[in-house]
């Protein structure tokens, strides 16, 4: 039988896709970042990336009898309540919850360091079963730098980006793992062993159905990881921001109403040939 | 000033890929102390730039051919220190982005990925990148060093100016001990290959290739093959919304040669090209961050309150994609 993994998944959360942004001055918790306007007001979605990887990091454990899977998460407390009220019905997970900042204007440095040593202290984590996971890059710095640190600091040097799909070969011959790389192509390596650091993208399960069962089973533990949450300290030394701006002005959009399909044909052919 | 390391892989025959080159060139304008490390199984020391008063320095080896983490972070670390360097400009291509930002860390530096810019800002370096999946455009400067800098690719003319490094020295590292072995490539086959990065036009498909038409019946089969034909024809890279990928993804083959590989947008990619043409896609926000790089833009759609009529489009024509695509596949035959 293959030895039970121990998961655990770095999620981190971000503004729902469907708001609009504006960058704001910097507030008085953390005077050297700038902020989000109304930032603490904007609902929150787990990071999306890092929610396929924590709905892969369930697949896996349900194919490996006696593994465990824990999400660790750094936010601040109020919004990580939010937010796992309804990412606790898609998957079985153990919430190690840090009080702390989700924008994407703090360090990945500093994000980092605070993971690493959460992670370091969970108690019954056996480290040499570690598969780390998280997204690759996410929705708030798109950095894909974090886990790569992590994975330095818990002294993790196997290590993958922009994964599609890890597969188990047979009796223990290690893990088949698929990177996306350039041109819509990927890259295929064998991992013997963990532990292992696994950035996902997509992957290809789709989001699982809400099961109020698991939500119930997690939420014993969430309430209770929320109020243990510790306070990270965050407010070391990071970029120095000369300016944050919204992109230019939006484009005047010529709107065509009643133009045969193949003169706007010939007008889009005549567009692709221009230089 | 800073000394800069500009640091590459070299493709399999041993040049500098367009990526690396584009590196240097942003080295090159930014000024000061240079060197060049490379990393790979060998190095073509013709094709390399004659810049006289860089020092060239390389990691080679068979260990060292292929994309991995353990083995590609030694050698960048082992450049990086050989080097000196407090600033190093690498391509931000998929091997460097996995490993670079964990040789910082052991470096005691800092990594920033995807900028976009980079130029002097009371004079240090200052590099542009996007926050918030290219909702917010940031300029910034570290007062930490070594900093690896990441530009994205297409973001600097590459180099260009004669071959044929003097002198190169090698750089010894032992390759460390590792548990991954690199085992292949994997790449849809040839009439599946939708995803073209240096494609001049970028096409995208949304949701509506697959909603019932006037007609009030489905058109599947007819999207698929008009489209097909038109990326034959156009020599275009294939997007889709995610609304159409998760279709596909659901086992309802729709495009047969779409996959989640192909979504533009926020949780999709943010490719490069000078155009972009959007055809039954609504242009929603989560969409529409996707196209950050697209120069030009237009769409086909049937609503004229479609998102691309609000200012995310040059160009919005209130048409049938059908029947629109049908007359561009006859005239580009
Ligand atoms: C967390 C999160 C992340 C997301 N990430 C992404 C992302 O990365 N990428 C992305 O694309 N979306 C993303 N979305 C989803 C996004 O909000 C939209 O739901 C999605 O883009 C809609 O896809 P669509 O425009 O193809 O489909 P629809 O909204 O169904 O639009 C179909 C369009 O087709 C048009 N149409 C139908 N028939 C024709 C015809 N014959 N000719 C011309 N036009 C026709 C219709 O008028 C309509 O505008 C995300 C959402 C969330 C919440």
């Amino acid at each position: 039988m293959p030895t039970p993994l121990h998961i655990v998944v770095c999620g981190g959360i971000v503004p729902d896709p469907l708001q609009t942004l504006e960058p704001a001055a910097p507030n008085a918790a953390f005077p050297a970042q700038p902020s989000l306007k109304n930032e603490m007001m904007l609902p929150a979605v787990l990071d999306p990336w890092a929610a396929h990887a924590l709905f892969e990091a369930a697949h896996l454990s349900a194919q490996v009898p006696g593994s465990k899977v824990w999400l660790v998460s750094l936010g601040p407390k109020a919004k990580l309540q939010q937010v796992m009220m309804t990412i606790a019905q898609k998957a079985p997970f153990e919430l190690v919850a840090i009080d702390g900042p989700a924008s994407g204007f703090t360090d990945a440095f500093a994000a980092a360091a605070a993971l690493a040593a959460t992670i370091e202290q969970i108690p019954g984590l056996d480290r040499g079963r570690l598969l780390l996971f998280g997204g690759w890059e996410s929705a708030s710095r798109g950095a894909g730098s974090t886990l790569q640190m992590v994975g330095e600091r818990l002294g993790i040097t196997e290590q993958f980006q922009g994964v599609d799909r890890i597969a188990a070969r047979a009796e223990g011959a290690g893990f088949e793992i698929m990177e996306r790389i350039e041109g819509g192509r990927h890259q295929v390596s064998l991992l013997s062993s963990p532990p292992a650091v696994l950035g996902w993208a997509t992957g290809y399960l789709p989001e699982p159905r809400n099961n109020p069962q698991v939500g119930m089973a997690n939420m014993r533990t969430i309430m209770p990881a929320l109020q243990r949450a510790k306070a990270a300290a965050m407010n070391g030394a990071g970029p120095s921001f000369a300016s944050v701006r919204l992109p230019a002005v939006e484009r005047q959009t010529r709107i065509v109403k009643d133009m045969p399909p193949e003169e706007i044909a010939r007008e889009i052919v005549a567009w692709m040939g221009e230089e | 000033m800073d000394s800069i390391l500009v640091l590459a892989h070299t493709e399999a025959d041993g040049t500098l890929g367009k990526p690396a080159l584009e590196a240097l060139s942003a080295a090159v304008a930014l000024g000061g102390e240079l060197t060049l490390g490379l990393v790979g199984c060998t190095v073509a020391q013709a094709s390399l730039p004659a810049l006289p008063s860089v020092r060239v320095l390389a990691v080679t080896g068979e260990p060292f051919a292929n994309p991995r983490y353990a083995t590609d972070a030694a050698a960048a670390e082992a450049l990086c220190r050989a080097s000196g360097a407090s600033l190093i400009l690498a391509p931000g291509t998929s091997r460097w982005a996995r490993v670079l930002p964990g040789v910082a860390y052991r470096l005691g530096g800092r990594a920033d990925t995807h900028a976009t810019g980079l130029a002097l800002h009371d004079g240090a370096p200052a590099i542009t990148r996007w926050f918030y999946r290219q909702r917010i455009e940031a300029v910034l400067t570290r007062a930490e060093r070594p900093w690896i800098v990441l530009p994205d690719a297409g973001c600097f003319a590459p180099w260009t100016g004669a071959t044929g490094a003097a002198h190169i020295e090698s750089v010894p590292v032992d390759p460390p001990s590792t548990r991954t072995t690199w085992e292949r490539i994997e790449a849809p086959a040839a009439d599946r290959q939708t995803i073209r990065p240096d494609a001049k036009l970028l096409f995208v498909a949304g949701a509506g290739w697959t909603k019932k038409q006037a007609d009030g019946a489905v058109h599947a089969a007819d999207a698929a093959a008009l489209i097909h034909n038109f990326l034959e024809r156009s020599q275009a890279s294939l997007g889709g919304s995610k609304s159409l990928v998760d279709l596909s993804g659901e086992g309802e083959a729709v495009l047969p040669f779409m996959t989640h590989m192909n979504q533009i947008g926020q949780t999709g990619a943010t490719p490069r090209h000078p155009k972009g043409l959007s055809t039954c896609c609504h242009g929603e926000e989560p969409h529409v961050v996707g196209w950050r790089f697209i120069a030009q833009r237009r769409a086909v759609n049937l609503d004229p309150n479609c998102g691309w009529a609000r200012g995310k489009a040059d160009v919005l024509y209130i048409a049938d994609a059908f029947a629109v695509l049908r007359e561009l596949n006859r005239l580009l035959a």
